[in-house]
């Protein structure tokens, strides 16, 4: 699949992070940066629109944009936990009202199809339509099921693609609660170095319009992607080597890696072990210490691996080991939260 | 590249019954699973629901779960319904078995339980991710030791019918040779209150595509299918075959349909088309028909534009209550019933068509030679999904 067109909102801005001017945080909740979000949609529309909406319309809105296409042939959106602004607006009127005096404007925009949803009404899109909500593997499902598409009609010329998930005031702080998140100071920069758990988290949108043919657009390929729920260690190098050959490559063959590490101490062995062993001549990229961590930021990690591979460039401030490469060809992101919802995806330059 | 799609099991929990017989019986006999709220802690204890009579306690003691346990109220349906679908199956390992489930509520049963203790009681804070879909579906995939492609749809009332298609692509396609997929959704105040709220909630006993109808009723469910590819299903009983499939947006409202049923309209032809089949050659409908004037009449237009001649058709929701994201999978089941036993279930509760567009669903049980069967699942944000199952692949 070729990706004619993308978008990220997220934490930190492109600018920034080609720039080598990332932003340090310190809590261990922080939002997407500010958007023009009025460029994009109408004032009337916004004001109802809760983040996620926001943030997905409008990623999705240039994603088209850069690619020329107006209306996709298919509208496939992948985000973990959905509309929770909405979604905690209406459960604490029950609650607070016990079961009576309720509007339903924040239910109807509750459910997690409401971005998917609110996209093809807005292009006036009448065609396949798909939200897939499995924690960290809910983009990588969308990107499975468009995969799929073009595989088995020919009629299927592009598909936009995308994952998107906010912050809620309530919700969100939950995950301090649980383990989710690192309790005490913060320092966004030190994270990986961790000895704690839990991480940090934000929110965002990443959205791509994909296409089965290369066209003049094209500037990067996003070549397979496989999920897993549950592997081990040894099983997880064994899938690795598999999946890179199935794609005619072996790790040495990669020139980068985009690493999930969050900090999170009970889990992060999962990368030490691969930046170890199979990838340890290979450049290593981590890019959650500077966007949190949340169910879709592999939509951010696979816009970061295509802006490297259109750009030829490498943001200084990712690198987790310090070798270099000038003309990378082909990236592997590979992310798991919690231990568990694993996802490996091939990225390849044209 | 097309391979066909054999279902080889099945199993369901609903309102009117805890497995396939059950349910069989309860739809020969005209046999509705609403009533008034029990186990469900609401104020509104007059409305009609369709409510599983068992609580989360036996649920849990029936599928010997410790006390420490994380089920959602729909793990616990969900995981009985896939036990009976994987039985009926034949399946005892489940190393390369994918799993495709369809989930809107999720867990909120447990946010909207838990939502105000979280912060000062520790006790159950296992149930904070439980708020989103892949937290229900983990559970189920845990307790099978389901590992590899685990995913959840949520499309709203149209997740399972989208899961039952998205497996039966995955089959297709060759990525799997055996899937489990369909859909679980339990009751919750958030929804009880969320359909209410606006106003297309029946105080009565839903009335599919009635000119009096008055809004729909909410129920509870879980089913699954196992889909496995024709190959591997060779030497099984093989209950019938998916064999099309359409999904397409309306492009309409949030949570309405348009007036001439756009979305439904071209998630038929879609079915039809990889169905290769033509309209007259569909014996029943499992329409979606949820009792809303809304849906049944844009439905009903709908299906007038697809079926010169229409074939017989009812809303098992007048049954089972509006199980959103399971209606597909139940309605599945339903359907794969209809072939298996060669009949057309009743639409309870109707007695006058509506006028703009006169249809007229079967009333009662029929005996009918039924080779393909067409199930519809619409839902919020103009998700719509049509399935066609088949006796003969």
């Amino acid at each position: 699949m070729y990706i004619n067109g993308m978008a990220s909102i997220a934490a930190q801005t492109e600018e920034d992070l080609f720039a080598g001017d990332l932003k340090s945080f310190q809590q261990n909740i922080f939002p997407a940066t500010i958007v023009n979000y009025k460029e994009y949609i109408k004032p009337m529309m916004l004001r109802r629109m809760s983040k996620a909406i926001k943030m997905g319309l409008v990623a999705a809105k240039q994603a088209l944009n850069e690619a020329g296409v107006e209306v996709p042939d298919s509208i496939i959106v992948g985000t973990g936990e959905g509309c929770k602004q909405d979604t905690e607006k209406f459960l604490e009127n029950i609650l607070d009202e016990n079961e009576s005096f309720l509007t339903p404007t924040a239910f109807i925009q509750s459910t997690h199809n409401t971005v998917g949803g609110q996209i093809a009404l807005d292009l006036k899109c009448t065609g396949y339509n798909m939200t897939y909500t499995q924690n960290s593997v809910s983009f990588e499902s969308a990107l499975i099921d468009a995969k799929l598409q073009f595989a088995e009609d020919p009629d299927t010329r592009c598909i936009l693609v995308g994952g998107v998930d906010e912050l809620a005031k309530t919700s969100t702080p939950f995950y301090n609660l649980d383990g989710q998140l690192k309790a005490g100071e913060i320092n966004t920069t030190q994270i990986l170095q961790s000895e704690s758990g839990g991480t940090i988290t934000s929110e965002g949108a990443a959205f791509f319009l994909l296409s089965e043919i290369r066209t003049q657009d094209s500037f990067a390929e996003i070549s397979d992607c496989m999920i897993y729920r549950e592997i081990s260690e040894e099983k997880l190098q064994e899938e690795i080597s598999w999946f890179l050959k199935k794609n005619d490559l072996k790790p040495e063959d990669l020139d980068a890696v985009i690493l999930g590490n969050n900090g999170d101490k009970r889990f992060d062995h999962y990368y030490h072990q691969l930046q170890d062993t199979i990838f340890k001549n290979t450049l290593q990229l981590g890019y959650k210490n500077w966007v949190g961590d949340y169910n879709t930021v592999t939509a951010y990690a696979c816009w970061l691996g295509a802006e490297i591979l259109k750009r030829n460039e490498i943001p200084q401030q990712l690198k987790l080991n310090n070798l270099d490469v000038k003309q990378p060809k082909s990236i592997l992101i590979y992310n798991q939260y919690l231990g568990k919802n694993h996802s490996l995806t091939l990225l390849r330059s044209l | 590249m097309s391979r066909s799609v054999a279902v080889t099991g099945m199993g369901i929990f609903s309102a009117i019954g805890k497995d396939l017989e059950e349910n069989h019986s309860s739809l020969i006999h005209g046999k509705h699973g609403l009533s008034t709220p029990e186990i469900l802690e609401t104020i509104h204890q007059k409305l009609p629901i369709g409510e599983i009579k068992a609580t989360n306690t036996n649920l849990a003691k029936s599928l010997n779960l410790d006390e420490s346990h994380a089920f959602t109220r729909a793990a616990l349906l969900g995981t009985i319904a896939l036990k009976e679908a994987v039985k009926n199956a034949k399946i005892k390992d489940f190393t390369n078995i994918g799993f495709v489930n369809g989930t809107s509520v999720g867990g909120m049963d447990m946010t909207e339980r838990f939502y105000r203790e979280y912060e000062n009681d520790e006790t159950n804070r296992r149930f904070i991710q439980a708020q989103h879909p892949g937290f229900t579906t983990e559970q189920i995939a845990g307790y099978f030791g389901i590992n590899n492609y685990v995913t959840t749809i949520s499309t709203a009332c149209s997740s399972a019918a989208n899961a039952i298609m998205m497996g039966a692509r995955l089959i297709k396609s060759g990525r799997l040779d055996r899937v489990v997929v369909g859909g679980t959704d339990c009751l919750s105040r958030f929804t009880l209150n969320g359909f209410n709220s606006l106003m297309i909630y029946s105080e009565d006993f839903p009335k599919p595509f009635d000119a009096e109808r008055k809004g729909l009723n909410l129920g509870e469910a879980a089913a699954y299918l196992v889909l496995e590819s024709a190959e591997l299903a060779e030497n099984k009983e093989i209950l019938a075959y998916v064999s099309g499939y359409g999904n397409a947006n309306d492009a309409f409202h949030q949570t309405a349909s348009s007036e001439n049923g756009e979305g439904a309209y071209l998630a038929m032809q879609k079915a039809l088309k990889t169905a290769k089949l033509n309209p007259h050659q569909i014996d029943y409908i499992n329409a979606h028909g949820t009792a809303t004037q809304n849906n049944d009449l844009s439905e009903s237009r709908a299906l007038i534009r697809t079926f010169k001649e229409m074939p017989a058709f009812s809303s098992t929701k007048s049954f089972t209550g509006h199980t959103l994201a399971a209606a597909g999978g139940i309605e599945a089941v339903f359907s794969l019933l209809a072939i298996k036993h060669q009949q057309i279930y009743p639409n309870l509760n109707f007695e006058s068509v509506i006028n703009e567009t006169k249809l007229e669903p079967a009333t009662e049980l029929k005996s009918a030679k039924i080779d393909h069967v067409l199930s519809n699942s619409f839902g919020f944000g103009g998700n719509c999904t049509s399935l066609i199952f088949s006796k003969n692949g």
